[in-house]
């Protein structure tokens, strides 16, 4: 095995990996002290990472024997976790500053680094065994985030509830792919599609091992995108967990899970195509509806921006569901400019403190905000117009890409039904920019941080219809990025 | 011959052991029985040819595990007695578990040699010649060098969060501080002194 090349194309993780060692080497001696130089080191860390996906890391083929993908499509997701996690370590200090209570250790940068890391382990994989190493590195930083204030007990319950589910999930997603293992013989995901290609899928015997392996496979993966029926520690965990930890696990995570989920079912699964598709679409339908309906009566914003998450996830399973690499190519354009709403909505949300600084998270405080901070209401209501779909906002474009490779695959039902489900989502959206617009003003916000606040105008710009300029470029990355899979 | 003497011994050893790990009234004794039940365990797996989970079981579970159980036991005031009292209530509950447990046992004996698992199909067939300690090396540190690695940040990850979510700065605590103590010269920390005749010390 030549080392040099295999590593030369795992150069992202590495540098993960290595940049988060040495942080927490000068953590562990600078201290508290340390923080602002160890978070802005880890924002570089993360650049270099970038960098590092322009060489082998994008367009090197498999490594290790085939355990580990790198190619266009890994790197495109990469990108886009990494842009997450860098916006959620900037947006950390202030917030951690102002708050009572705990203050920012360096070691949430280095989690981060660390949580990053093993996304980027779960996008490459090529086996089961590197899909798990890489999920639980990410799932195990992120219990450890979720509880990062020590003195606020929600953030704890947050940490306790997200640990003990999120080991369940493991738990199914283990049992499943043991069933997979036992009864194709292999890890590495190519043969696991052999196996899948040869045996008849109906029938007794060794087909209902496979699909039980199957469906539990898709049922832990369904856990760590949140999607319905396995979200219901969404809410909490979002509600306890400090906002820039919240902000961090509605984007990041997700598009690790939802490139992850894609490749199994692509490169893994690709011959029970049949099989999973109900499940994603089960899934889809189910995400959209739960997502929509039980938003409506949340007072919490963060719950509300929770149970957004889970809606959006349904919308993006609906291209998968598509199957084709026009579908897929849609799932990963619908990510994109997911975390860019998403991540924007979080910067919102972290400028609503009263007039001590401490954090306001009730939906009604935002009442009258279009006159005491008119460009904040503005951008925030950008974000929700483009969360619910409504043209001419750049979230309406993400979503008529999944409901096209929908409607191109022949799954007309499918696209109707999202479509119609969709409505009833704007519902909960639009009454935030009522509260913002037409309600009595209720108590002004203090004052918010220059950074975050051109955080929030970089959002809104793409976000807005100048983003459509980024069409073909995205087009043509995503396509390329699903191309490789098939 | 002595393979097939050595087997009885290291079989039999671990049967007597075993039973009077669960029969003895001094849970100390009942570890030290456990401990060596593991070592003879790991004598089979020797003449079975798998050394390494045979070192595995000396180093990980006599060497760590077994000396835990110790700590536990003589630090816990555990009455075992009482944790016994139950036997015969609960006696039909652990026959039908052991009834399940053999049944499982038989159907996995079926199982396996009904077909279905494709041994030859595996990642990485094993060779007959080369011993099981180099194989798996080779194959950590090539094949699975990645996720090993992985693994191991799994673990600092794990190290890392117990350490966030439980030290906490103790203010007014007071640490030793070696530098400074060896630094000391004996001219800093003494004085010569005169002290007058019916004067006194002055401290």
């Amino acid at each position: 095995m030549d080392y040099a090349a295999n590593l030369a194309m795992t150069l992202p993780e590495l540098v993960l990996a290595l940049g988060a060692i040495a942080l927490m080497l000068v953590a562990a001696w600078g201290g508290p002290a340390a923080t602002r130089a160890v978070s802005w080191t880890a924002v570089v860390v993360l650049a270099g990472a970038c960098i590092a996906l322009t060489g082998p890391a994008s367009s090197g083929g498999s490594a290790f024997y085939g355990m580990y993908r790198a190619d266009a499509f890994a790197a495109f997701a990469k990108v886009l976790i990494y842009a997450a996690a860098a916006v959620s370590i900037i947006m950390a200090p202030d917030f951690f500053k102002r708050t009572a209570g705990d203050n920012l250790r360096p070691e949430y940068p280095v989690l981060i680094l660390l949580s990053a890391c093993g996304m980027g382990i779960m996008v490459s994989a090529s086996d089961l065994l590197m899909l798990y190493v890489g999920l639980e590195l990410q799932s195990l930083a992120a219990y450890v985030l979720a509880s990062f204030m020590r003195q606020d007990t929600r953030s704890a319950e947050a940490g306790l509830k997200y640990f003990v589910l999120g080991a369940l999930a493991s738990g199914i997603l283990l049992y499943g792919i043991s069933l997979v293992y036992g009864f194709t013989g292999s890890t590495l995901f190519d043969e696991v599609a052999g196996a899948y290609a040869a045996a008849p899928l109906t029938g007794n015997g060794k087909a209902i091992g496979l699909l039980f392996g199957l469906v539990f496979v898709f049922a832990g993966l369904a856990f760590k995108m949140s999607a319905v029926p396995f979200h219901m520690w969404t809410p909490d965990v979002y509600e306890g967990a400090p906002t820039p930890v919240t902000g961090f696990f509605a984007s990041a995570p997700k598009v690790a899970a939802m490139a992850l989920g894609v490749r199994v079912a692509v490169e893994a699964m690709g011959p029970a195509h049949d099989q999973w598709r109900q499940i994603v679409i089960f899934a889809a339908l189910a995400s959209i509806l739960l997502g929509a309906v039980a938003a409506i009566g949340q007072q919490n914003i963060k719950r509300l921006l929770a149970y957004s998450s889970i809606n959006n996830v349904g919308f993006a399973l609906i291209g998968l569901a598509a199957g084709t690499p026009e579908g897929v190519a849609s799932v990963m354009t619908y990510m994109a400019i997911y975390i860019v709403m998403t991540l924007g909505s979080f910067l919102v949300v972290l400028q609503m403190r009263d007039e001590d600084g401490q954090p306001v998270e009730t939906i009604a405080s935002l009442a009258g905000l279009s006159r005491s901070r008119p460009g904040l209401a503005a951008a925030l209501a950008m974000f929700m117009f483009s969360l619910a779909g409504i043209p001419p906002l750049f979230g309406f474009y993400a979503k008529f890409a999944v409901f096209y490779a929908a409607v191109e695959a022949g799954l007309f039902p499918l696209a109707v039904v999202g479509i119609a489900m969709s409505v009833i989502g704007a519902y909960y959206y639009l009454r935030i920019v009522k509260t913002m617009y037409f309600d009595e003003p209720a108590a002004p916000y203090g004052r918010g941080d220059a950074v975050e606040g051109g955080l929030i105008a970089v959002a809104a710009v793409i976000i807005s219809p100048l983003g459509y300029l980024l069409i073909p470029a995205l087009t043509a990355w995503t396509l390329a990025a699903a191309n490789s899979l098939f | 011959m002595i393979q097939a003497i050595a087997f009885y011994l290291f079989a039999a050893v671990v049967l007597i052991s075993g039973a009077m790990t669960i029969s003895s009234r001094n849970p100390v004794h009942s570890v030290l029985w456990l401990i060596l039940a593991f070592f003879n365990a790991a004598g089979l797996m020797v003449l079975v040819g798998a050394e390494f989970i045979a070192m595995l079981l000396v180093i990980v579970y006599v060497g760590a595990v077994a000396v835990l159980f110790l700590f536990v036991v003589m630090m816990l005031d555990i009455d075992f007695a009482e944790l016994r009292a139950g036997f015969v209530r609960y006696f039909g509950i652990g026959l039908v578990l052991a009834v399940a447990l053999v049944c499982e046992i038989l159907i996995g004996v079926f199982a396996w040699s009904a077909g279905g698992i494709d041994l030859a199909r595996r990642a990485a067939p094993s060779e007959a010649t080369v011993p099981n300690i180099v194989q798996i090396g080779n194959l950590l540190y090539s094949r699975y060098l990645f996720v090993f690695e992985g693994a191991g940040l799994v673990l600092l990850v794990a190290m890392i969060g117990a350490i966030v979510l439980t030290h906490r700065e103790r203010s007014g605590a007071r640490y030793q501080n070696i530098a400074r103590q060896i630094a000391r010269r004996p001219q800093d920390a003494t004085r010569n002194m005169k002290p007058d005749v019916g004067q006194g010390v002055q401290l």
